[in-house]
């Protein structure tokens, strides 16, 4: 079974490993981290960080198994979720046994258990890729998200169990009770995952993982026991996922059953998907705009899960890539110097495309606000905007515009069409 | 100030914070319940009793701080996530908010409970109160209590002294089927059914006691048919959601004609789902009361509700109280802003509730003392029906002040 | 022995229904190769037309018109969606149907809020068609085990002994030797889908009142429907079939069944410790058969896949 990804993500093997080049966004992502905190101040905004840090970790490591082994797990909040109810249980034990443990260690333990169970479940798991490991992974996720319930003394049940972090031995005069202290911890953990499983993907371990995913049998000519690279893949995946854990359960102080199920692992397959499962910043794009869409746009309206699905499916049929791959298409009119050819269609689209979007999420509002809003409450404000979501004035001017706009977008598209050809063709300029 | 930080803020979590020009100082209360997902009909109607509460008893009476402020309620979807809830608790003590309500889930209020009791030790000028309003497992005031927490909601417990009453009362009752979810609460009502039965029936003979795990069970079939061969004389259950559906319809449709006592047997698609089929057997424990209204005050104010919310229900009486008992406290304090002093305000008070008569929030462990009534499934008599059904639930059993004297093993560090 | 019947007979009302969800499923990914991860939305879909349907025109029109309703829809998408998607391979396509059911659960509660619906069996079922020792056993039961039995037993009939089977068990094997005798292969697959997803509203028409009609109807049944398949053997529509009463029963017995960990381990010769909530070994000593019987078809479902990846009955891999 093949895979769908046409990754590029496989670059030059010649290059060096490490060079100024390579060093240089490193430093500029690093830096960037470190200080978004003076921008962004109120612990809600670090909360929301945080969460995107761990995310990030939790979507590359899925990814070492989706976009470079090929291998579809719909398990793998299992091994996040290992790792972070063992990181929480040191964490207790920091507390209550004395055990000594500077907070900033933790999750290196909590990635050598989900490494230890993607060992152990690996070592069946990975003996077939595709829809055999799919389904593997199903049923190990629904066991141990079902043990988590029925397994009190280790998994607390539904409550969960939770701990404090500030009672370990304090590291350079830090305690980590304030959020700032946590981000910094959570970023620079982020950043050594980062370039860890940056690193992996060029090994050579992780570039026959890519060989596998594209040719099981050919990869065997090679020599490479196809199921030795998946294992082994998985393995280094789950070590990640724990490190993801390790840095919920400092960041949230509480694990429970929501951290190993379907539903989570659910979440991290859509997430790393929109972003692009064929390039390493994929999943970093998804995590990234995910995130801010489930906090953000669920603030504003109460059926951004619907949207979340059309934007998901949508992205599965028209740009299986991801947002990764649409940034990606433009590396070929760049390198040929025509990346200007696409700016003046593109700034013609922008508005109507624009209109269009929120005139049909306007029409999906109006009526769902009309079908669920209770009894006599028929006022609804709508991007600034006041008025009865259940006259029919409201609905019909949303109709028209949105109407409007796709019939602009539409006559538009054929010279965006046109202009993407052109700039793709390596030919002549102009 | 506050204005400039929530634009600074407001590329990550705008919308919300910024309040329109106010004639009125505007007391937030911050509502964390699950309002999208599978349980978004729980949070909605929490939500329209608290909207309905603030309105009619609190704003247009213009009591609070004599009318120089009003509460707002501000939603957030918690999404029945333990973590989404930790984040929007985050969000609103950004916003300022001081005061949090939440109940769907005893697990979230667990989880709210210990990061509140920690956020108050680490940040001591931005303290808040945590109140729950309905999450209903005995631990909250018992081993796991904190200053910050005040329950409004009958505990587990105190439902099943109510509910056990009115067992010990029916002398047709021979053998008992205790049968619930199995996580915290399930095994919380159990152990309580057990206990009371024990010290009030010791001659009940318990025939079933078992566990089934929560929101797994497609067909509760094979579980009516043991309550069946059981020859059980009634059913106790803290079945909720999904799973009180199924079991009940299950139960009644493998034969059963006894008593189904539960905790959470009607509204939100339930009483509907179980129609004529459910009148005279369905009984359910609860907070105060909606059939037969208590007094022409409360008749009113539930017919307002209604008429307001006619899709939703009145289910759960004893959210009416939260917002009117903290304007009391606020009231007393004077302001709205010493967190810690409208805690102590709290502690104790006495509050004439509106569906649950009198009401107490026991000093010891901040447990509200209230009306507890057992209530039984019908169509006729009803002054208000659930789900638009035609049927409801009428009180049967009234306790007033009930379990007012109950132990607890909570030890209370006042800051 | 009465009690064991009755369970006998519920297990097998769970199994048939089971078997409906299978058998299309099964239909499909024989057919495609592609795991509908979508199927338990168009169970779910079944269900809620027929509510809608039946508040208008009662119970009977809901079971005719929704399943027919839910194949066209079915049939739009593999046209307009996954047939799109195929050129992208199978996890794609796997990834697209995943995305599908997030997005139709959605759909479900944007139109129908997300409270249980009162969909009920009709009046002319309503009523106890046997009793075995007190238990009643509902007509509407009886008549759920003849639909399910006359759906399988036209499904063989068609697939065995008609043209249109003949040429979608050759398309099966030979795709392109049938689309080259002239065959319309996409037509087909599109068939196959529509049909596929009918029988699962046809299965959601019928399992709506008994089970519930409310947004969570999917995900409880969709990840089982799979674990039946693979159990069963990808592609068999016996194996589906054997597979189905299996995990059937399976469920009815262990819940039926208080065998609890304590009797066994005292039996084998344990003691059980004075303070048992205290004990670090609490939950295996208060571990008992009901609890655990909703994961046991996932832990045979591990099991086949690591001993035997092709399934029951199944007679290839993947």
């Amino acid at each position: 079974m093949s895979t769908a990804s046409k990754t590029q993500a496989v670059s030059n093997p010649n290059r060096r490993l490490i060079s100024l080049s390579n060093l240089l966004p490193w430093a500029f992502a690093a830096l960037f981290l470190l200080c978004l905190p003076l921008i962004f101040q109120s612990s809600s905004a670090l909360t929301i960080m945080n969460q995107m840090a761990i995310t990030i970790v939790f979507a590359l490591s899925y990814n070492m198994l989706l976009g470079q082994g090929g291998m579809l797990s719909f398990g793998h909040a299992v091994y996040m979720g290992l790792g972070g109810f063992f990181a929480m249980h040191v964490m207790n034990m920091v507390e209550y046994e004395g055990l000594w443990l500077p907070l900033p260690f933790l999750p290196v333990i909590g990635g050598l258990f989900g490494m230890f169970f993607a060992f152990l479940i690996g070592s069946f798991s990975t003996r077939r890729a595709g829809t055999v490991f799919a389904m593997i992974s199903l049923g190990v996720g629904e066991l141990i998200a079902a043990c988590s319930i029925i397994i009190v003394v280790f998994f607390g049940g539904e409550e969960g169990i939770s701990g404090d972090r500030t009672m370990g031995p304090e590291v350079l005069g830090v305690d980590f009770a304030a959020q700032s202290e946590v981000y910094y911890l959570t970023v620079i953990w982020l950043l050594i995952a980062t370039v860890l499983m940056y690193l992996f993907s060029r090994t050579p371990i992780g570039r026959i993982a890519n060989a596998v995913r594209d040719n099981e049998e050919r990869a065997e000519f090679l020599g490479y026991s196809q199921r030795r690279v998946r294992w082994m893949s998985f393995i280094a995946s789950g070590f990640f996922a724990g490190i993801a854990g390790s840095l919920f359960a400092i960041n949230f102080e509480i694990l429970t059953e929501e951290n190993l199920n379907l539903a989570t692992s659910g979440s991290i397959l859509l997430i790393t998907f929109l972003g692009g499962v064929g390039f390493f910043v994929g999943p970093i794009i998804g995590a990234i705009v995910f995130t801010l869409l489930q906090t953000v746009l669920g603030l504003y309206t109460e059926i951004w899960s619907l949207y979340l699905g059309i934007l998901f499916v949508s992205c599965v049929m028209f740009f299986p890539g991801g947002f990764a791959g649409i940034i990606a298409m433009h590396r070929r009119p760049l390198a040929l110097g025509k990346l200007n050819l696409l700016f003046g269609p593109y700034l013609k689209v922008v508005i109507p495309a624009l209109t269009s979007v929120l005139s049909l999420a306007a029409i999906l509002e109006i009526s769902f606000h009309k079908r669920h809003s209770f009894g006599d409450d028929h006022e609804m404000s709508l991007y600034g905007i006041t008025f009865d979501s259940h006259g029919y004035q409201a609905l019909g001017f949303t109709i028209v515009i949105a109407a409007i706009s796709l019939f602009l977008v539409s006559r538009i598209l054929p010279s965006i069409k046109a202009a993407w050809d052109e700039a793709n063709h390596a030919g002549d300029a102009q | 100030m506050n204005k400039f930080k929530s634009l600074l803020v407001g590329a990550v979590v705008a919308g919300l914070g910024a309040t329109s020009a106010m004639a009125q100082e505007k007391i937030r209360i911050a509502f964390i319940d699950p309002l999208s997902g599978p349980f978004a009909s729980t949070g909605n109607q929490g939500l329209s009793i608290y909207r309905h509460a603030v309105d009619e008893l609190v704003n247009k009476r213009g009591v609070l701080l004599n009318g120089a402020a009003e509460f707002e309620i501000v939603p957030f979807d918690n999404k029945i996530s333990a973590k989404e809830s930790l984040i929007q608790l985050q969000v609103a003590i950004d916003q300022g908010i001081r005061f949090i309500a939440q109940g769907a889930s005893s697990g979230v209020a667990n989880a709210l409970t210990d990061a509140i009791k920690k956020h108050n030790k680490r940040n001591p000028d931005s303290q808040v109160i945590f109140l729950n309003h309905s999450a209903v497992d005995p631990a909250l005031t018992n081993d796991k209590c904190n200053f910050w927490h005040f329950r409004f909601d009958a505990n587990a417990d105190i439902k099943m002294d109510a509910l056990t009453d009115d067992i010990a009362g029916n002398e047709d009752i021979k053998k008992v089927y205790i049968i619930g979810q199995d996580y915290s609460f399930g095994k919380a009502v159990a152990a309580a059914a057990v206990r009371f039965l024990g010290e009030k029936r010791p001659d009940i003979e318990i025939v079933g006691n078992e566990l089934h795990p929560i929101g797994k069970v497609k067909d509760f079939t094979p579980y009516a048919r043991k309550v069946i061969a059981s020859e059980a004389d009634a059913v106790i259950t803290g079945n909720w959601g999904g799973d009180m559906v199924g079991l009940g319809k299950a139960v009644m449709g493998a034969g059963f004609t006894k008593p189904i006592y539960t905790y959470y047997g009607a509204t939100s698609g339930i009483t509907a789902n179980f129609g004529d089929q459910g009148d005279g057997i369905v009984k359910l424990a609860g907070a105060g009361q909606v059939n037969p209204p208590l007094s022409a005050d409360a008749e009113a104010f539930t017919t307002s509700y209604y008429e307001k919310f006619p899709e939703l229900d009145l289910g759960q009486p004893q959210m009416a109280n939260v917002a009117p008992m903290l304007a009391v406290a606020i009231n007393e304090v004077g302001n709205a802003d010493d967190v810690k002093a409208i805690a102590y305000a709290l502690e104790g008070m006495e509050y004439d509730g509106i569906l649950t008569g009198k009401t107490v929030m026991r000093e010891s462990d901040h447990q509200a003392i209230q009306t507890v009534t057992v209530q039984g499934q019908t169509s006729e008599g009803l002054t208000f029906d659930y789900d638009n059904s035609g049927h409801g639930m009428i009180a049967e059993t009234i306790v007033e002040l009930a379990s007012a004297d109950a132990p607890t093993t909570c030890k209370m560090k006042r800051p | 022995m009465a009690l064991f019947l009755v369970n006998i007979l519920d297990g097998l009302v769970t199994g048939l229904l089971l078997f409906m969800l299978c058998s299309g499923l099964t239909l499909i990914f024989s057919m495609m190769g592609v795991l509908n991860f979508a199927h338990a939305s168009f169970y779910m879909l079944g269900a809620y037309f027929a509510y809608q349907i039946s508040t208008i025109t009662g119970f009977w029109m809901g079971l005719l018109v929704a399943p027919i309703i839910v194949g066209v829809f079915g049939a739009a998408i593999e046209r307009y969606g996954l047939r799109r998607v195929h050129k992208y391979g199978h996890v794609p396509e796997l990834i697209f149907t995943f995305g599908l059911a997030l997005l139709i659960e959605e759909v479900i509660q944007f139109f129908w809020g997300k409270s249980q619906m009162a969909y009920s069996e009709p009046e002319a079922l309503n009523f106890a068609a046997f009793a075995i020792a007190g238990n009643s056993f509902p007509a509407y039961k009886v008549f759920m085990i003849f639909v399910a039995m006359g759906l399988f037993l036209t499904l063989l009939y068609i697939l065995t002994k008609t043209r249109i089977g003949m040429t979608i068990q050759a398309a099966l094997s030979y795709p392109e030797t049938v689309q080259n005798l002239g065959h319309n292969v996409p037509l087909v697959f599109m068939g196959v889908f529509g049909v596929g997803t009918a029988m699962a509203g046809l299965a959601g028409v019928i399992a709506g009142p008994v089970l519930g009609t409310f947004p969570g109807m999917a995900v409880q049944l969709g990840s089982i429907v799979f674990v039946t398949i693979v159990i069963g053997g990808l592609g068999s529509l016996w194996g589906a079939l054997v597979a189905s009463l299996i995990i059937g029963w399976l469920q009815t017995f262990a819940a039926a069944y208080n065998v609890a960990m304590e009797d066994i381990l005292t039996a084998v010769g344990f003691t059980k410790p004075e303070n048992i909530w205290d004990h670090p070994l609490q939950d295996l000593w208060t571990l008992t058969l009901p609890q655990i019987g909703p994961i046991l078809p996932y832990l045979l479902m591990v099991f086949v896949l690591v001993l035997r990846p092709q399934g029951l009955m199944g007679k290839r891999e993947t």
